[in-house]
């Protein structure tokens, strides 16, 4: 069976980006036929399922947005777009006291200002982010909200985009959405690497597992312009539970020491990308393991730490509690993951211009899936739905509803009726080791050299064949083949990115052996057009 | 990884709801994850269950010993509770309008 629904504006994904961008547009114009399709559930889906502890992107006392944008410019060593850096950093403030409005406990002085982490954070308590954006949604009659249905790919009149199709993660109910315009706000991808854990406990990861790089692959498959997918990201985190580490280093003021009780980050600069070299330049000489210095922290801090990680890492406050290794008495082993692509950390997603819009008409993009605007963490992506919104406000009486464009319900059947001597589990493994392995994954400290690449594209090209013949049982079944599917798109383009880019520029992120250095040549973007399966770099000068 | 106690489960479907990554079902009216290696921890199901019979554990390779992490939500504050192996309890209340301090 399939349904069919109309609105002015399709969003796809209800997470930071997708829900703020639904209360904007209604906020603007109360008029506006929304739908926002969401996988899970909007109350608890993406990363933000079990919270956040600071607000990362702020723009603090005697600070102007010039100053976030160069900070997050010199951050990502030069690339990234510093107009759309300067855009969404001229509107953090006002987001955040925009989801204060919405209910977010925020720490407050006296005076009532806000009281800052350094001059780019602010104190909350963000455990609940997603239920309170969840709520302020709700009560905007214009937006029906459809949870727990899958979008598989856009729907496509020429090189414009009318619409999304999918289906029901638990009932063959198939969906045909046409829409006017169409924001993409899926997230970025996790799972292509082989993670940190890869038996039991497969799953705990820093970014959510379940953020497969959707977006993305609709993205590459519709022809779109993405940019800077090369500069993967790793994050330093809390060993075993992949729990974050900015809450100790900026919240109680840990420092990293090696194992000989030295300090060393001031050996290889601060970046987040030098932060993360760091760690893995220790190992190698021998200083293993590196760890975040909290022994001789107050009491005060202990507590706040306990209670910190309950509001978005639950699972290190059981391990501290349970193994009996308090933070006061005992110092946190650190260590980085396997890669992930994500945009609200790196430059890496959809090229878009200022009004983020991608380079397909009627589409736009904000979070974590557009590229271009690093370490815009969750006030970023409220400022790129702000944008959007307008732009979408102030152009929607212009656009015509699309006319009715149907995909083939064989796209879904057939997997019910393949046969097939492979699982998605056995492939999702082989896609991920042949990550790890061949283009710098984790146990290979994230390094890499052409040829391994090379064996990295032709694993990738035979995975996604098999794929092809995946069996389904159940509408699960078919969810885990669509998102194996994505990760596999992402990846393919993925290596093409880190071949094209000779150099080394981000050590912790990626090294190409190949070409270990900076080289100036590349002060540009790595950008990709795929065209029936076949990516074309293009190298565009920065803005 | 989440452990679900069946005896205690009364089938409300609440967790199979609200997981984001649609791990859980119900199955003879009781929830199930369809696999455990598949959860985040991300523990939205232990705060939605209104009989606390859904438990967060440390799996073994994350240093686990087999304690509990149980949470009760309301709508002024969140109360978790670790129940390690030997009946040891914990518990740790978070405010949910106090925000972090440091």
């Amino acid at each position: 069976m399939t349904e069919n629904f109309f609105a002015d504006v399709l969003i796809i994904g209800g997470g930071t980006a997708g829900l703020f961008a639904a209360i904007k547009i209604s906020e603007l114009n109360p008029a506006t036929k929304i739908i926002v399709v969401e996988k899970a559930d909007i109350r608890r889906s993406g990363c933000l399922a079990s919270g956040v502890n600071a607000l990362n992107a702020y723009v603090g006392k005697n600070h102007t947005p010039e100053d976030y944008a160069d900070y997050a410019f010199n951050d990502a060593h030069g690339i990234a777009d510093k107009n759309l850096l300067l855009t969404m950093a001229r509107r953090l403030n006002s987001v955040t006291q925009q989801i204060e409005r919405l209910g977010l406990t925020i720490e407050k002085d006296a005076q009532g200002n806000y009281v800052e982490r350094g001059w780019r954070n602010v104190k909350i308590n963000g455990e609940n982010l997603k239920p309170i954006l969840a709520n302020a949604v709700k009560k905007f009659p214009n937006v029906t909200i459809l949870n727990h249905v899958n979008i598989a790919d856009f729907l496509l009149d020429g090189d414009k985009v009318v619409g999304a199709y999918g289906f029901n993660t638990r009932k063959k109910i198939f969906y045909n959405f046409t829409a006017k315009v169409t924001l993409i706000a899926t997230g970025g991808a996790s799972g292509i690497y082989l993670p940190n854990h890869s038996g039991g406990s497969r799953h705990q990861m820093w970014y959510p597992p379940f953020n497969t790089g959707a977006g993305y692959a609709m993205g590459i498959r519709a022809g779109a312009e993405m940019t800077t997918f090369e500069m993967r990201f790793v994050a330093l985190r809390c060993k075993d539970t992949i729990a974050p580490t900015g809450t100790l280093a900026q919240g109680v003021g840990a420092a990293q020491i090696n194992s000989r009780g030295e300090l060393y980050q001031q050996n290889y600069g601060n970046t987040t990308s030098e932060r993360v070299f760091a760690v893995t330049a220790e190992n190698f000489a021998g200083r293993a393991p590196c760890y975040l210095q909290t022994v001789g922290i107050s009491d005060a801090q202990e507590k706040f730490l306990l209670d910190a990680y309950l509001n978005m890492s639950p699972a290190q406050t059981l391990k501290w509690i349970e193994t009996n290794q308090l933070p006061k008495n005992f110092n946190v082993e650190v260590a980085g993951t396997e890669p992930y692509i994500v945009g609200g950390h790196t430059a890496a997603g959809y090229r878009v211009n200022a009004n983020r819009q991608t380079t397909l008409k009627n589409l736009f993009a904000a979070g974590d899936v557009a590229g271009g605007c690093p370490q815009k963490y969750v006030t970023g992506a409220f400022a790129e739905a702000e944008i959007v919104a307008e732009k979408i406000s102030e152009t929607l009486n212009e656009i015509k509803m699309p006319a009715l464009k149907t995909f083939n319900a064989d796209e879904f059947e057939r997997f019910f009726a393949n046969d097939s001597p492979f699982t998605v589990d056995e492939l999702e493994i082989s896609m991920q080791t042949t990550m790890d392995e061949y283009a710098g994954g984790l146990t290979q400290n994230y390094r890499f050299n052409g040829r391994q690449l090379d064996l990295a594209v032709a694993n990738i090209t035979r995975i996604e064949k098999i794929s092809e013949n995946l069996r389904a049982e159940n509408m699960y079944d078919l969810l885990k083949i669509f998102e194996l599917r994505e990760r596999l798109t992402v990846a393919k383009v993925l290596i093409e990115h880190l071949k094209a880019r000779q150099e080394t520029r981000w050590a912790g992120f990626a090294q190409n052996l190949d070409f270990p250095n900076r080289n100036e040549k590349f002060n540009c973007f790595v950008n990709s057009v795929t065209t029936g399966g076949v990516t074309k770099i293009i190298f565009r000068e920065l803005s | 990884m989440i452990s679900i106690d069946e005896k205690i489960c009364v089938g409300c479907g609440q967790c199979v709801d609200i997981c984001p990554g649609n791990l859980l079902e119900l199955k003879n009216s009781v929830a199930r994850i369809r696999d455990v290696r598949d959860c985040w921890g991300c523990c939205a199901c232990v705060k939605i269950c209104p009989k606390n019979a859904i438990a967060y554990q440390l799996s073994a390779d994350l240093g686990g010993t087999g304690a509990k992490l149980f949470a009760h939500d309301s709508p002024t504050k969140l109360t978790w509770q670790i129940l390690k192996t030997d009946g040891e309890k914990t518990f740790l209340e978070v405010d949910k309008h106090q925000a972090n301090k440091f």
